[in-house]
């Protein structure tokens, strides 16, 4: 049987170099599944990394990055045992596989074969590697022509920084009793910030994109202009913005990125995980109604070329969309394999890590809400006095009280129905488990974010992408200046 | 004695690095290299949840061809590696272009000397002695009967060796430890939860706070979080409990560093000089403290680091700059590439329960939420959680409320810093009471 092309590469990749045999995996997996060790897995890892900036107009700095090591887990009831290596050497993995089993040490020894071959995923993303998709001369042009570009839209530009990131990761997972899986994942990054001033007065504006993709995926339809364009627009906007009020009121939230709300205010209550361990103010709750039956939010590993997306998961188990919340009730929690097996479920393909030296948890992927039957001009019209946010920095969320917050970029009084004045420093606040309840209006214009995601949770960055329609909450703390 | 022999070989790899920089055509580099190995254990419930050992090794290297800068790093430090990285840092150096302002930093002001700050206490800790610790520690929370769930307790030790050279001839390395122990629990009244969590985190592990005491706090915090009310809309004046109040000065420390100066993405351009603060406010730096946190005789480039008032009589002395921030600022370098080291905000004379009476009515803040804060600006808004006080005295949790302002206009209106300092953390600080801000509830 012919092996998919991502296992090979990863093979390639990760075992050649480092003169690693296939039955020497076996091996470690025969020292890692002993006792009453119930699952485990080895995950192998490296990851290619080059970032490049301009700012006052030069290429002033470039780096390039080489990390690569191997994470052996084992698995005994609720507990784990983990340790990793930078090292991918037979002696080291041994060595960390005895460490971590003796989280379990009764029972039987138990051999499972490592099999090779099996199903492979279907790919997302081709195995590109973006560092090597342009020759680096092609990638400080690019920038240095972004940034000439970037000047000419508006005298009142005082500073342009453009970055590009890229990184190509091989990944290679043996798990206790299963085929090996491969994957070559590849990530682009670009990112444009522009400081404007006017009168004295300063500000910033910042918009960037990304995908499991290679940089002609900025070449393409001027998508790096675009990112420049909506910089110095949002920094415009917000010189001539007054400061937000503050208090309760009808709020309307923009298509795209502020899917963030859905990210932090429901997307982390849940993950299986805290549902498992009954902290989340969600846990328990699965056919209970917890938004309106307006709302109908799916979390989806499998978008092609998308920043969230993954083939696989980091436990090698296939990505898949799942409906987190349908027609307002509670339908599912994101797993991985452990909080799946504790909860007498399957994982959902959200088991997921930042690298070999961390532990998998289950993760988002892209999550976003389903499109509704509204004109987004409708739902602004039905506002008497409120906020219209349509862009956001960051967000975060306490899973166990609800409360989640997150800071708007870009927002504007409704006034009457019309859309007027550029506000400031709003903040919303609110409580997951309450806010969708309260949506009113969905709009007809669900977009997802341009690739700019990324998440932390316990200390651990994934790239994740978010979404939604444009909508309407009909009450939500606004924490603006203006009392 | 083995980590002076361990430092030793790190120091002859970073050579060899910076050798084959200058083999491969650079005309300066620089070159760092750190090696952790570390224990983590976290028990819930009673029971172990994951026991983590932890090594990991990094070297990065710079490399400058004149004025042209490059970077790379790899976790890989063998030989043919370590010539690939900094073949890659000079492929990189091609391509940027010629920075005036770039450069190694002036040999005059690397450290020369290099006291033994107390910072390595290695603790013999096996996992089974861990998970005991954690245990005791966590139930000690759950013995309160309103401690309804658990996310844990943790036990981490951290040893680290940190090695740094350049082609200046600078070549230095040192050990530093780090132990620490944390516990966050739940509890429940009328179907609503709140966690909270305390830490200790310490270089010597005989200064760490006992792991019972730990535990108590974590529920106790927890515990007078329930049956959190909602607030209206209002002005009045805001007390940053200590732990959360270094935040503010996180905000100054960034505003006032070079990066943020250059870029003009500051609130606080051209400030120097300038009174930020009421006169009473007394702000300074002290980088060689014993077996502190944020301890080290040189900073990120080799500079000698040194004792620094930040702010004096409410003024602000210095910016904090790197060389290269300094060069296009065209100041000199303070010494603080990597940030500051072991700041203290210097107290009044009242303690916690005096400043809630100085407050007389107002909102305590115990934890803050979201990234509301505008560095150009200065405009901040972030979500908040603590108590109401009326008359000096707590009158009940509040959460889901906002606390608004901008950050020049809340230095200036500081009203006392008190004497209940959290040691904890790179920044010193007890409360801060400041006269009065935006809270945005129902």
């Amino acid at each position: 049987m012919q092996e998919n092309t991502n296992l090979q590469l990863a093979k390639q990749a990760l075992l050649l170099p480092t003169g690693l045999q296939e039955s020497d995996i076996h091996r470690v997996m025969d020292q890692l599944m002993t006792g009453a060790v119930d699952g485990g897995d080895i995950y192998f890892q490296a990851s290619h990394f080059e970032s490049w900036v301009l700012e006052d107009g030069i290429i002033k700095e470039g780096s390039h990055s080489i990390e690569q090591g191997a994470g052996v887990r084992a698995l005994s009831g609720e507990k784990t045992g983990f340790a990793y290596s930078d090292k991918i050497e037979l002696d080291v993995l041994l060595n960390a596989a005895k460490n971590v089993r003796a989280i379990a040490r009764q029972g039987q020894n138990r051999k499972l074969a490592v099999a090779s071959g099996g199903k492979p995923a279907a790919q997302l993303y081709a195995p590109l590697n973006p560092l090597r998709s342009l020759q680096d001369q092609e990638k400080v042009d690019f920038l240095h022509r972004i940034d000439i570009a970037t000047r000419q839209l508006d005298t009142r530009i005082e500073q342009v920084i453009v970055s590009m990131v890229g990184v190509q990761e091989h990944i290679l997972i043996a798990n206790a009793g299963d085929s090996l899986v491969g994957d070559v994942r590849p990530l682009v990054r670009m990112n444009v910030s522009v400081i404007v001033e006017e009168n004295g007065e300063r500000e910033q504006g910042s918009m960037g994109g990304g995908a499991r993709s290679d940089y002609s995926y900025f070449l393409d339809e001027d998508k790096a202009m675009s990112y420049a364009k909506e910089a110095v627009r949002l920094a415009l906007v917000n010189l001539e913005a007054i400061p937000a009020p503050a208090g309760t009121m009808p709020v309307v939230l923009g298509a795209g990125w502020p899917g963030i709300l859905l990210h932090e205010a429901i997307g982390h209550g849940l993950e299986g995980d805290f549902n498992r361990k009954e902290t989340s103010a969600f846990s328990g709750r699965i056919g209970e109604r917890v938004a309106s039956s307006l709302c109908t939010i799916v979390d989806d590993g499998t978008l092609e070329g998308r920043r969230g997306s993954l083939s696989v998961d980091d436990e090698g188990t296939t990505t898949q969309c799942t409906t987190l919340i349908e027609n307002g009730v509670l339908k599912a929690y994101m797993q991985d394999k452990l909080n799946a097996r504790l909860m007498g479920t399957q994982s959902t393909g959200n088991g997921r890590r930042e690298s070999y030296a961390h532990t998998p948890m289950p993760r988002m992927t892209n999550t976003y809400m389903l499109a509704g039957e509204s004109e987004p001009e409708e739902i602004i019209a039905s506002v008497k006095n409120g906020l219209y946010a349509k862009n956001f920095s960051g967000g975060q969320v306490d899973i166990t009280s609800g409360k989640f917050v997150f800071s708007a970029s870009e927002a504007y009084l409704i006034e009457d129905g019309k859309i007027t004045q550029a506000v400031k420093g709003a903040t919303l606040i609110g409580n997951g488990p309450e806010v969708l309840t309260r949506v009113s209006m969905v709009g007809n214009d669900l977009e997802l974010d341009s690739g700019v995601g990324t998440c932390g949770k316990e200390g651990q960055s994934v790239p994740v992408g978010v979404g939604q329609p444009s909508l309407k909450i009909d009450s939500l703390t606004v924490g603006g200046t203006q009392v | 004695m083995q980590t002076q022999e361990e430092i030793k070989k790190l120091e002859a790899i970073i050579q060899e690095s910076l050798a084959e920089a200058k083999k491969q055509g650079a005309t300066d580099a620089s070159s760092g290299l750190s090696v952790d190995t570390g224990l983590s254990v976290n028990v819930r419930l009673g029971e172990v949840d994951t026991i983590e050992h932890h090594t990991s090794q990094g070297l990065g290297i710079t490399v400058y061809f004149g004025q042209k800068k490059g970077s790379a790093s790899s976790t890989d430090l063998s030989p043919k590696s370590i010539k690939e990285t900094v073949s890659a840092a000079c492929s990189i150096a091609r391509y940027t272009n010629k920075d005036q302002y770039a450069g190694l930093p002036s040999a005059d002001r690397l450290a020369t000397e290099f006291k033994d700050l107390d910072l390595y206490h290695p603790w013999q800790l096996e996992a089974d002695a861990a998970v005991d610790i954690a245990i005791s520690c966590e139930d000690s929370a759950r013995q309160f009967t309103e401690i309804s769930n658990s996310e844990g307790a943790s036990v981490d030790s951290f040893s680290g060796l940190h090695v740094f050279g350049n082609s200046l001839g600078f070549l230095q390395g040192y050990a530093t430890t780090r132990h620490s122990i944390s516990c966050s629990v739940l509890g429940e009244k009328d179907g609503n939860m709140e966690r909270d969590y305390w830490y200790s985190v310490v270089r010597n592990q005989q200064d760490l706070e006992s792991a019972e005491q730990i535990g108590k706090k974590a529920a106790e915090r927890t515990i007078k979080r329930l049956g959190a009310q909602h607030l209206s809309t209002r002005k009045a004046p805001v007390l940053y409990a200590a732990e959360v109040a270094g935040g503010l000065i996180g905000s100054l420390l960034a505003a006032i560093s070079g990066s943020s100066l250059y870029r003009k993405s500051s609130f606080l351009l051209d400030s120097l000089n300038s009174q930020l603060f009421p006169e009473f406010m007394h702000i300074y730096e002290q980088p060689h403290l014993l077996g502190a946190l944020g301890s080290a005789m040189y900073d990120a480039e080799g500079i000698a680091t040194q004792a620094h008032d930040i702010i004096k009589d409410g003024v602000l002395q210095t910016y904090l700059l790197s060389s290269y921030a300094a060069r296009k600022l065209g100041m000199e370098s303070t010494g603080h590439a990597g940030g500051v080291r072991n700041l203290s905000v210097q107290s009044g004379d009242q303690d916690f329960k005096q400043l809630l009476k100085t407050m007389d009515t107002g909102l305590l803040v115990t934890e803050l939420m979201g990234q509301g804060v505008n560095p150009v600006t200065g405009d901040y808004s972030r979500g908040a959680s603590g108590f109401w006080v009326e008359n000096g005295i707590i009158q009940y949790p509040v959460e889901e409320i906002t606390i608004a302002g901008n950050l020049k206009d809340m230095f200036q209106h500081i009203v006392a810093v008190g004497n209940d300092i959290d040691y904890r953390g790179n920044v010193r600080i007890g409360s801060v009471l400041i006269e009065e801000m935006a809270i945005a509830g129902e």
